[in-house]
């Protein structure tokens, strides 16, 4: 699901490298007049580089967030829930195969990725190095997670390169399904007992926070906003994204019956809609570095699955040699 | 170090009539293990009602540098058109 700005696209924007045969500015005009580029098509070091860390990241967002929710299937409270919950945690499996496969076309491998994953050198979204307490929170998750997702996620629809696009619009398409199982399950608990309303309450205070910081840091350091427009990778600022999701999403809590866990939320008379309080941003910065509440246990728990299932590829790889179908290497560039 | 295994471009006729479109792409071992995965990958919702996966290494494209070359001859053939034929509005079926 979940795209984040997270940091950093390589060096600075490239109008200070040399442009002898006017390569940059035609490619520049491609993306202003919204063509879409194509994995063999030129296109600046930079803006490849860009690509791939946050398509990169975006696909083990998507991979590691199975983890939090695959937490809770084997105590799903009816079969139900249960197959809706399977089903969803299968979906995020395969968005991440669709990002993983986006951001081969730039010229990087799976196995490169897969390794930069479970080294700890690559980044996901901060959301799922929080821990899902109770069943409550499989609810805030689908409502809140997936739908501060689906606001970073439908911009990237239109972004300027086309595997990535094209990856988004499949996603987006799967997307809804989750964010509408998960108000449905908030509201079963809401119209349920008092334990469950407390229940219901206590998620929506333990996931406020954390889905707001999912758009990443403020405007004001994101540093790497303009460039990204400029090249509509990106299309809202963080700041604009959230401030989306804060609109739409305080009156769902109020259908809810639940209160929005923010003293200083208030509503904007002039704008027309909520604006929350200052985020803790140090908390972010703390779980991005690795120091949230389940960082090393998302991590071991991929390195763990990837060990147990090596006997399985190796298998896999042998019996496709022995009958002549053997490994070759992947598509290049 | 590339230890992926084969890439295969993925295709599906999403019903029966039309043709097989491009959907994306996935690693498999061989090519049954790319049917499965292109089913559970790619189909998850009834998209399709025929799978199609071709190693990505057969694939041979166009130079997208080369695409004014190929493609720019056939602009000015309007008369290829139906709509470049002036036709009187009082003549039917034609
Ligand atoms: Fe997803
Ligand atoms: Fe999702």
């Amino acid at each position: 699901m979940y795209t984040q700005a997270l940091d950093s696209a390589g060096s600075a924007a490239p109008q200070g490298e040399a442009d002898e045969d006017g390569r940059l500015e035609r490619f520049q005009a491609r993306i202003d007049r919204d063509e879409k580029i194509e994995p063999k098509d030129w296109m600046p070091e930079d803006y490849r580089q860009t690509l791939i860390r946050q398509i990169a990241q975006h696909a083990h967002s998507e991979i590691v967030g199975m983890l939090p929710e695959g937490n809770w299937i084997t105590r799903a409270p009816s079969l139900r829930r249960k197959v809706v919950l399977i089903a969803k945690v299968q979906d995020e499996g395969g968005h991440g195969m669709y990002l993983y496969s986006a951001a081969e076309t730039l010229g990087v491998s799976r196995t490169t990725l897969i390794e930069q994953l479970l080294s700890g050198r690559a980044k996901y979204s901060s959301i799922f190095n929080y821990p899902t307490l109770t069943w409550a929170d499989i609810g805030a998750i689908g409502w809140l997670v997936d739908g501060a997702a689906i606001m970073n996620q439908i911009p990237l629809c239109r972004c300027s390169y086309g595997p990535y696009a094209r990856a988004m619009v499949r996603i987006c398409k799967e997307e809804s399904f989750h964010q509408r199982q998960g108000y449905e399950l908030m509201l079963a608990l809401a119209r349920g007992s008092a334990a469950q309303r407390a229940m219901a309450q206590d998620a929506l205070n333990r996931w406020w926070w954390p889905s707001l910081m999912m758009f990443g840091p403020s405007d004001a350091h994101s540093v790497h906003t303009a460039q990204s427009m400029r090249w509509k990778i990106k299309r809202f600022s963080n700041d604009e994204l959230r401030q989306k999701f804060i609109s739409v999403t305080v009156p769902q809590a109020q259908y809810l019956g639940l209160t929005v866990p923010d003293p200083e939320l208030r509503w904007d008379e002039a704008a027309q809609h909520y604006r929350a309080g200052p985020i803790n941003w140090s908390e972010f910065h703390a779980v991005l570095k690795g120091d949230g509440p389940c960082n090393r246990e998302r991590l071991a728990a991929r390195r763990e699955a990837h060990e147990a299932g090596r006997w399985v590829r190796e298998a896999a790889a042998a019996y496709a040699e022995k009958h002549g179908a053997g490994a070759v290497p992947a598509r290049s560039g | 170090m590339n230890e992926d295994w084969v890439l295969y471009e993925v295709f599906i006729r999403s019903r029966s009539g039309l043709e097989h479109k491009h959907v994306g792409s996935l690693h498999a071992a061989d090519a049954r293990m790319a049917i499965e995965h292109a089913r559970d990958t790619y189909t998850r919702r009834q998209e399709g009602v025929s799978l199609w996966v071709v190693r990505s290494s057969e694939i041979v494209a166009s130079d997208p540098e080369e695409a004014d070359a190929l493609f720019e001859p056939a602009r000015d053939k309007v008369y290829r058109h139906p709509t470049f034929y002036a036709i009187p509005d009082e003549v039917k079926n034609l």
